[in-house]
């Protein structure tokens, strides 16, 4: 919570406004029995007329300002909490863009995603809640106790049984049913969980007659969390009856006391009133703090989730200094390893290869051998673990990561587009040449012109969240498309083609091999059709290089790789 | 599904509540009880002040009598406020429990179409959400609008009985400060629809940088997010603003209105006790009513909007419970099968409008394989869905050794049949519960004998505790390949005769197909296997070959049947398995 009182600094004065405002109109409000009292005392008892109607004229005055007053102060926590979190927002943005791949798969998307939204709803909300009320509600207790002392300190002391009292029970149901509302969320989070993993199994769980097993297991849940709802409710039951009570005996106190006194002439019924309409305030005030307290435990971990995001170091990996423009784009891996974090063994071990400039390189290889892990060594997401990777001569780790993108064109895995406009999503590289006619080449390049200027727009076509209004592989050529833009001197192909049938995939590969800079072509794969041209294959598995070669060299001397290949263009025969 | 109209949902909620009736009129008597209790005491501290009238003009007896009036008034109070809070909680919590009940056993015997036809979310939905949202708002929201109009009454009886004049005062105005809640509603509901739709805006661009982290790095793409971001941000801040602060007005407002009131009924009734009309003592109860009247107005207008809610919420929850069951109806036992399977003129589509398979004629033999392949989205688990029962055949018959599918209960038809599917569906619970979920009475060592000819055997022992590890979300943890030898494990638990078996497509490694499809194989031996088929040697191999296309069964022979026809299965394998 601390880092959030670090935002609330840039709006101080409204910050300590706000709640300051709202004492005032808490005051106001406690000035009303007072005033009733002498309307009692001097106005019904001396039977004066004027008296009254100034004193209801005082009533509607106190109303008035108490009004204006509020609407000032709502106006300033409205203002704190909702540009407050807007800072925090925006900080929590810019610190997520710069966080480094490493880091942000420590913490996963998702988390980020609801991070950046619903915890930071959550302290926007409470940081209003709280400068409307923290101090008010326990202002009013406080106050209404210094009133009854005023009005007459003997009467006054039911006051100081009452108010720890009434403190202690509900300090106590909310210590006994807090706790428990956490334990009751979970498991109504285990009923829905239940709920989904069967309608997802529907067909598996009837297959398997499993459908009375699984209710006697859903029975179970509802039963527990039922069980659970009334316990906690028993005890959450007492609250209002017990408090009613206490608060109720105090008036009877009151009563009692006063008597003696009025009858003593020490006092008068006018302040009786006063001091009974006081001991009603407290109930409701409390109340109202205990809700807020619930209130604030929840925003207390999404607090603690926001900051621990915000204080993650950006970069766990080595930066030299700014490497020189290279001459040359070799790209050399000597005895390279990596391991990742909190693994055991290293995802990819002792891999040297070098790929010359303007040639075509395969990398080859079943789920899990490594080829993702190694490719984010080729755009230095990671640091290796071990070895040297060289770009022109340079070690990566002496390039800036703008730099790095700028050298490299990069079709990933997911072929993932943003809302917006084609053009939008291929204009992502802020530097470089944007024309139209870099466009349409880019597409033309990546066999996506036609179906674009098909579309309603053509370069300014809409583009819909995920690019769901393009199929599976026009999506795959519009990513091709981006991934060629800025002519990059080094394009990757993650098993970009995945999508595309032989002959668009072959004309492709013709029109990249056909580019006039001449880049360096990689091309991961786990089809052997796509590999096969290349002027050097890599056969990876389990993380170890298995062969490197071209592609009669490989099906001669590499096992693995024969049987990936057999296994799409099966020999004569058709024996597996 | 059937959707109800409000007045067929009325009645179907009071049929559903009818159990808990008694519970009910004790709920409403508790509620009575309590109002009136807590109307009273505002009028005996009112006594109980006339009674101090001033110095020297205390009537001790009065105010003891008034004082003991008001201890009993508290303690019924509080027993039978605590009685009605238990009560209360009772209904709602075993409402609950026992529409969620229903409905996950409707979810258990509806069609598989209603399943399918369906968001997983809606029903998800309905089950947990509507439920609670039903029980709360039709039950708790009855109760408050209950006492809430039995506290309006009842304060309006007793002003009236103290100085009608007064009475009238607080009945005419405070429809005001209702008045002006609402128009303030009204007016921030603009606001929170703005802000509502700032926020989607925003988060889904959120979600779309940072699912998509690896496109924004590797082009650089970081500034100008943050300035688009910038920009979305801004006006969420602005729209948010005016909806936080505009719907911050209503209690201020409606304050102000119910302060002026209070003024007014000070005045008019110190003027009274001025002409004796009425006590100080009256003036005060008369005042201490003034400010808890309005109260039950806010709450039952909150009521109402809740009100409208719970019975939508009850009106989905109760249309899933409603729904129809699957038919099954078994006529006949049977028994051991040797699995020939026959489809004789089979009809069938998924919308009346869209005919899919027209007499489909096939027949399988006892051992035989057959071969279900065509294009991606051709429809090739229709057929596995007719086999299952788990759709209906609009017309003809599918045969089990010559008894109609139809004619024998769902569960025998089921166990005489395995299933392996590419969608590979694991429980939240043990890998060992998980493997024996055909047959729980499996001993460990047939466990691990399935597992191990299942190539399952040698990755489960090196989970963290091998057979004993939890698999939370689907079995996430395990690649799919892995996944899907866990799911061959489970079927090779319990062989039998006949087998619906899907290829995975190319998403796994070479190694594990291999292992897989050498548990496939295991596993078809001697068995009638019915297999959606990718790989080139299954296809070849099999007996039947059935080429899907646009949901219907368009070729049907064997490999060299097919080849000769020349027809969209010779397409297809010289396209996608011969070599260019």
């Amino acid at each position: 919570m601390k880092f959030v009182a670090r935002y609330l600094k840039k709006y101080k004065a409204q910050a300590i406004l706000a709640p300051l405002l709202k004492m005032l109109e808490a005051t106001f409000e406690l000035l009303v029995p007072l005033v009733m009292a002498n309307i009692i005392d001097r106005g019904i008892h001396n039977q004066d007329f004027a008296y009254i109607v100034k004193m209801s004229g005082v009533l509607v005055l106190l109303a008035v300002v108490g009004l204006g007053v509020s609407i000032t102060a709502q106006y300033f926590s409205a203002k704190v909490a909702v540009n407050c979190s807007a800072d925090i927002r925006r900080d929590m943005f810019v610190k997520i863009m710069s966080l480094s791949t490493g880091q942000q798969d420590k913490v996963g998307t998702d988390v980020l995603t609801t991070r950046i939204t619903s915890d930071i709803n959550q302290i926007q909300n409470t940081v209003n809640m709280v400068l409307r009320l923290f101090l008010r509600s326990p202002f009013i207790v406080l106050g209404a106790t210094i009133m009854a002392f005023i009005v007459n300190p003997k009467c006054a002391i039911v006051f100081l049984i009452v108010v720890p009292v009434l403190s202690l029970i509900v300090y106590l149901v909310m210590k006994y049913t807090l706790p428990r509302y956490k334990q009751i969320q979970k498991s109504l989070e285990g009923v829905m969980k239940a709920v989904s993993e069967n309608l997802e199994g529907v067909r598996v769980l009837r297959a398997f007659n499993c459908q009375d097993s699984e209710k006697d297991i859903f029975f179970g849940k509802t039963k527990d969390l039922a069980d659970m709802q009334t316990t906690t409710g028993s005890v959450a039951a007492l609250l209002n009856p017990v408090t009613y009570v206490v608060v109720n005996l105090g008036i009877v106190g009151l009563l009692l006391f006063s008597s003696k006194q009025v009858d003593a002439g020490t006092m008068l019924t006018g302040e009786v009133v006063a001091i009974v309409n006081y001991m009603s305030q407290i109930l409701v005030e409390l109340i109202k703090l205990a809700n807020l307290i619930v209130l604030l435990m929840k925003a207390f971990p999404s607090a603690g989730r926001v900051e621990e995001i915000m204080n993650m170091a950006n970069d766990e990996r080595v930066h030299g200094k700014n490497a020189n423009d290279a001459d040359n784009f070799d790209i050399v891996f000597e005895n390279v390893s990596f391991q990742y974090q909190d693994a055991s063994e290293p995802a990819i071990e002792n891999i040297s290869f070098s790929i010359p400039e303007g040639s075509v390189f395969g990398i080859i290889g079943g789920t899990g051998s490594g080829k993702s892990t190694l490719l984010h060594l080729f755009y230095h997401d990671y640091d290796a673990t071990e070895g040297k990777i060289t770009l022109g001569g340079q070690n990566i780790n002496e390039f800036e990561d703008s730099h790095i993108s700028n050298i490299y064109g990069v079709v990933p895995q997911k072929a993932t587009l943003f809302a917006g406009k084609v053009r939008e999503n291929l204009s992502m590289k802020s530097h470089m040449d944007t024309s139209d006619e870099t466009m349409r080449e880019a597409l033309r390049m990546a066999c996506a012109y036609d179906f674009v200027m098909e579309k309603e727009g053509g370069l300014d076509a809409k583009v819909e969240r995920n690019g769901r209004n393009f199929s599976g592989g026009q999506r795959q050529r519009l990513t091709i498309a981006r991934g060629l833009m800025g002519d990059p001197r080094v394009i990757i192909l993650d098993d970009s083609a995945s999508a595309l049938d032989l002959v668009t995939e072959a004309k492709l590969y013709k029109n990249l091999l056909g580019m006039k800079h001449k880049p360096t072509i990689i091309i991961v794969s786990q089809r052997a059709s796509s590999v096969k041209k290349a002027d050097q294959i890599l056969c990876m598995e389990d993380g170890h290089v298995v062969g490197l070669g071209n592609h009669e060299t490989l099906l001669k001397t590499c096992p693995t790789y024969e049987e990936i290949y057999y296994c799409q263009y099966p020999r004569e025969g058709g024996s597996e | 599904m059937k959707e109800k109209n409000q007045k067929e949902i009325l009645s179907r909620i009071l049929k559903e509540l009818k159990p808990y009736s008694g519970w009910i009129v004790l709920s409403l008597i508790c509620a009575i009880i309590t109002v009136s209790q807590t109307l009273l005491i505002p009028i005996l501290i009112g006594r109980a002040v006339d009674c101090i009238a001033a110095r020297g003009k205390v009537d001790y007896s009065g105010l003891i009598m008034n004082v003991l009036y008001m201890g009993i008034s508290i303690g019924v109070t509080c027993l039978f406020q605590w009685l009605m809070n238990r009560v209360n909680n009772r209904i709602t919590y075993s409402v609950t429990k026992a529409l969620r009940d229903k409905a996950f056993d409707k979810m258990q015997k509806m069609p598989l179409s209603n399943i399918d036809g369906h968001g997983h979310g809606d029903y998800m939905s309905r089950i947990v959400s509507d439920a609670d949202t039903f029980a709360d708002g039709l039950l708790m929201g009855f109760t408050q609008a209950f006492t809430g109009v039995m506290t309006i009454v009842g304060t309006i009886f007793f002003m009236i009985k103290i100085s009608p004049s007064i009475a009238l005062i607080v009945i005419l105005l405070t429809p005001l400060s209702l008045l002006v809640a609402k128009f303030v509603a009204k007016n921030s509901y603009r606001y929170f629809k703005e802000q509502a739709a700032c926020k989607g805006e925003q988060t889904s661009f959120v979600e779309e940088v940072i699912e998509q982290n690896d496109v924004v790095r590797l082009n650089a793409f970081e500034d100008e997010a943050i300035a688009i971001f910038d920009e979305k941000n801004q006006r969420l801040t602005k729209a948010s603003l005016s909806a936080t602060f505009y719907s911050s007005l209503v209690n201020p407002s409606t304050r102000l209105i119910n302060n002026l009131i209070y003024a007014m009924v000070g005045v008019a009734g110190a003027i009274m006790a001025i002409g004796g009309k009425i006590t100080v003592g009256q003036v005060t109860t008369i005042l201490s009513y003034s400010n808890t009247y309005a109260k039950p107005f806010n709450e039952i207008s909150g009521v109402i909007t809740e009100f409208q809610n719970a019975i939508a919420c009850a009106g989905r929850l109760l249309e899933m419970i409603d729904a129809p069951c699957e038919i099954d109806e078994p006529k006949e036992k049977l028994g051991q099968v040797s699995g020939r399977i026959e489809f004789i003129d089979v009809s069938f589509s998924y919308t009346k409008d869209k005919p899919l398979i027209e007499h489909l004629n096939l027949t399988v033999e006892p051992g035989q394989r057959v071969a279900i392949v065509g294009p991606t989205g051709g429809g090739k688990s229709t057929i596995i869905n007719l086999l299952m029962r788990f759709y209906e055949v609009d017309e003809g018959r599918i045969l089990i050794d010559g008894t109609d599918i139809r004619d024998i209960a769902r569960d025998e038809l089921h166990s005489n049949f395995g299933m392996v599917l590419q969608e590979t569906w694991l429980k939240e619970d043990s890998v060992k519960r998980n493997l024996s979920l055909a047959n729980k009475d499996a001993t460990a060592e047939e466990i691990i004998e399935a597992a191990k000819a299942a190539h399952a055997h040698s990755f489960i022992k090196r989970l963290p505790k091998a057979y004993d590890t939890m698999l939370v979300d689907g079995g996430s943890a395990l690649s799919q390949g892995q996944r899907q030898l866990m799911c061959i494990a489970r079927t090779m638990l319990d062989l039998p005769p006949v087998l619906i078996l899907d290829e995975a497509t190319s998403s796994i490694d070479t190694r594990t197909e291999q292992k897989i499809q050498s548990a496939f194989n295991k596993m078809m031996e001697g068995r009638t296997t019915f297999v959606v088929a990718h790989r080139l040697s299954t296809i070849k191999n099999a007996d039947i070959i059935l080429f899907v296309k646009d949901g219907k069964v368009v070729e049907q022979g064997n490999h060299a049947f097919l080849l000769r026809k020349n027809g969209f299965y010779a397409k297809l394998y010289q396209s996608q398995f011969e070599e260019t």
